[in-house]
């Protein structure tokens, strides 16, 4: 069942509140950028959006789903849970010795496409899935979901050209564009603005959004294709570490892992949030 | 004068044979339709040809997910572009996820010659043999390239091919069946064995002729699958020879001499000479040049082989 948008807004801080439980109970993850992609994550998940079947979750005609921003996986797991991909139990074994919950997706996982985490890898291999998809005459989609500072690896621009060249109007790319990559904001380490207007420059449609509001981002995914013939790209505008106050925002929460204090001071923030 | 046949041509031919069994068979290059001799099966098949543009880490990342989607992909490129250009999507987007992609290096080794060092693919066993999942396999001629690749497109999984533009003669029999992991004795012999692959493998019988002439009978084997490697062809020669010799058109570092040291060291220690680009960029000179500079002749063959056996003191004597 779809949620409707009130009900992803308050699924989303559930989400956000396992999310950060997960990363504190093994240790480590990626704060950060899961808080950022969290209502992205839950919107394609359980807004319907996708078109994916846990009970049938190597189906042939599945929409793939790839995350390039492999280093936010406890959300992605998180999400897989709540989705019913994964057993809820399972998120305890996150990064924990022989789980098959890595510290970076592997495709072993239900619901997991490709082994992400180094990035700038998703973009070629959802032009690769989507060309398939196109060939077949399929109606199955692809969608890629990388970070912004990913923006700086070539492959992208590789796969930017030969995407539209190749008219995937069934790919889209969503770009969590929260400025700030590991150490700083992108701005000032390896600029990427006008960032909408490289894209269209690469042919490919572009749409902006608010990445945090889900009544906005069911929108612009049911919206897909924005035209025939040209690939989607999706500048969802985030903050990392969006819902908690003292994590947005702030570079050294990339991937540091809340303290006791931190992950109560979180949870109570989200739980105020969620009651909105 | 014998014959000589560019095993580009083979892998083409053969490719066009399984794509027209299986179409979920995709091809995709590089810029390099001509040079992949890929330019028939483009006209055969113009669907289903995809070339990327200089590109690789995108060509290799699009066949990992043209694979996802039920294709199977054969990406053919030269081999210094292909395996170095896109090692990383080699490794996380073919190997670690086990995709179904097959990766097919063409103008390999010094193949490419007077265009120097850029151009030369000699670390790329190495480089593939190191990566779990990835199979290596260097055929010797057109026969084996024709098996290699209709081996390739039967087993399920991520396999690198290496397939020269230098013409080689014809060493198999026309009903040769190549198997992975095992090895192919061209020549019996019980003092030396000669182990090779791809271009080499003539190089080798040639030599195994030199050295009857010294009183010496060498075996060789057509080490064609460097991984999995034929751990038991392997053991047999050292045990029942008194030395080995592997040679390849690749450094000395990493390739087959290593992957056979391998084996030797840990199961029956005996002499080897590991024979190939010892360590270094070739200086630039056509590829014969290349092979008569790093002794990677039957003749160069010859001389390892005698040295590692004792015997060049003799020789010297004469």
């Amino acid at each position: 069942m779809a949620l409707t948008p009130k009900e992803l807004r308050r699924m989303a801080y559930r989400v956000r509140r396992r999310n950060l439980r997960v990363i504190h109970e093994a240790g480590g993850g990626h704060t950060g950028g899961d808080l950022s992609a969290a209502d992205i994550l839950t919107t394609l998940y359980l807004g319907g959006v996708l078109h994916i079947s846990p009970s049938r979750a190597d189906a042939p005609d599945r929409d793939r789903f790839i995350m390039s921003k492999g280093h936010s996986s406890a959300l992605l797991y998180t999400v897989l849970a709540f989705a019913d991909f994964i057993p809820k139990e399972e998120l305890h074994t996150y990064m924990q010795p022989l789980s098959r919950l890595s510290g970076h997706p592997v495709d072993e996982i239900p619901g997991v496409e490709a082994n992400t985490g180094s990035l700038g890898h998703g973009l070629p291999i959802g032009v690769g899935a989507a060309l398939a998809a196109k060939m077949d005459g399929a109606s199955w989609r692809a969608f890629v979901l990388t970070g912004d500072g990913e923006m700086q690896a070539g492959s992208n621009w590789e796969a930017a050209l030969q995407a539209s060249h190749l008219k995937l109007d069934n790919l889209t790319l969503i770009v969590d564009r929260n400025g700030l990559q590991l150490s700083d904001w992108t701005e000032r380490i390896a600029p990427l603005e006008p960032l909408a207007d490289k894209w269209r420059s690469f042919n490919w449609s572009v749409r902006e959004v608010n990445g945090h509001d889900h009544a906005a981002l069911l929108e612009i995914f049911e919206s897909i294709p924005f035209e025939s013939g040209r690939p989607n790209c999706v500048i969802a505008h985030t903050h990392k570490g969006k819902g908690v106050s003292f994590i947005e925002d702030r570079a050294e929460w990339h991937h540091r892992v809340p303290t006791d204090k931190e992950l109560a001071a979180a949870l109570e923030e989200l739980r105020d949030m969620s009651n909105d | 004068m014998t014959e000589l046949f560019d095993c580009r041509n083979s892998f083409s031919r053969a490719l066009e044979n399984v794509a027209r069994r299986d179409p979920r068979i995709v091809a995709l290059t590089n810029d390099s339709v001509g040079s992949a001799k890929l330019t028939r099966f483009c006209g055969l098949f113009p669907d289903r040809l995809f070339n990327v543009g200089i590109a690789e880490q995108n060509m290799i990342g699009m066949a990992s997910g043209l694979a996802n989607g039920g294709k199977i992909p054969f990406v053919a490129a030269a081999a210094c572009f292909l395996t170095a250009r896109a090692l990383e999507q080699i490794k996380n987007d073919v190997a670690y996820s086990n995709a179904n992609v097959k990766l097919c290096g063409v103008s390999t080794g010094l193949a490419y010659g007077a265009l120097g060092g850029t151009h030369h693919a000699i670390e790329d066993i190495a480089w593939l043999r190191a990566i779990a999942n990835m199979r290596v396999v260097v055929p010797a001629d057109p026969i084996e390239s024709e098996q290699a690749v209709k081996m390739a497109a039967e087993i399920r999984g991520p396999i690198y091919l290496r397939f020269s533009r230098m013409g080689v003669p014809i060493v198999h029999s026309s009903d040769y069946t190549l198997e992975m992991g095992r090895a192919v004795c061209l020549r019996d012999g019980g003092d030396v064995t000669l182990i090779a692959c791809g271009t080499m493998v003539t190089r080798a019988l040639e030599a195994a002729e030199l050295l009857t002439e010294e009183g010496i009978e060498a075996r060789v084997l057509n080490m064609a699958s460097i991984k999995p490697i034929d751990r038991e062809a392997i053991i047999a020669a050292a045990k029942e020879t008194a030395a080995i010799v592997t040679v390849e058109e690749h450094q000395i570092y990493g390739g087959l001499g290593s992957a056979v040291a391998e084996v030797v060291v840990t199961e029956h220690p005996l002499p080897m000479r590991i024979l190939g680009v010892p360590g270094q960029f070739a200086p630039i000179g056509g590829p014969e040049f290349l092979f008569e500079h790093f002794g990677l002749t039957a003749k160069g063959i010859r001389d390892a082989a005698t040295e590692v056996l004792g015997l060049d003191s003799i020789r010297g004597a004469e």
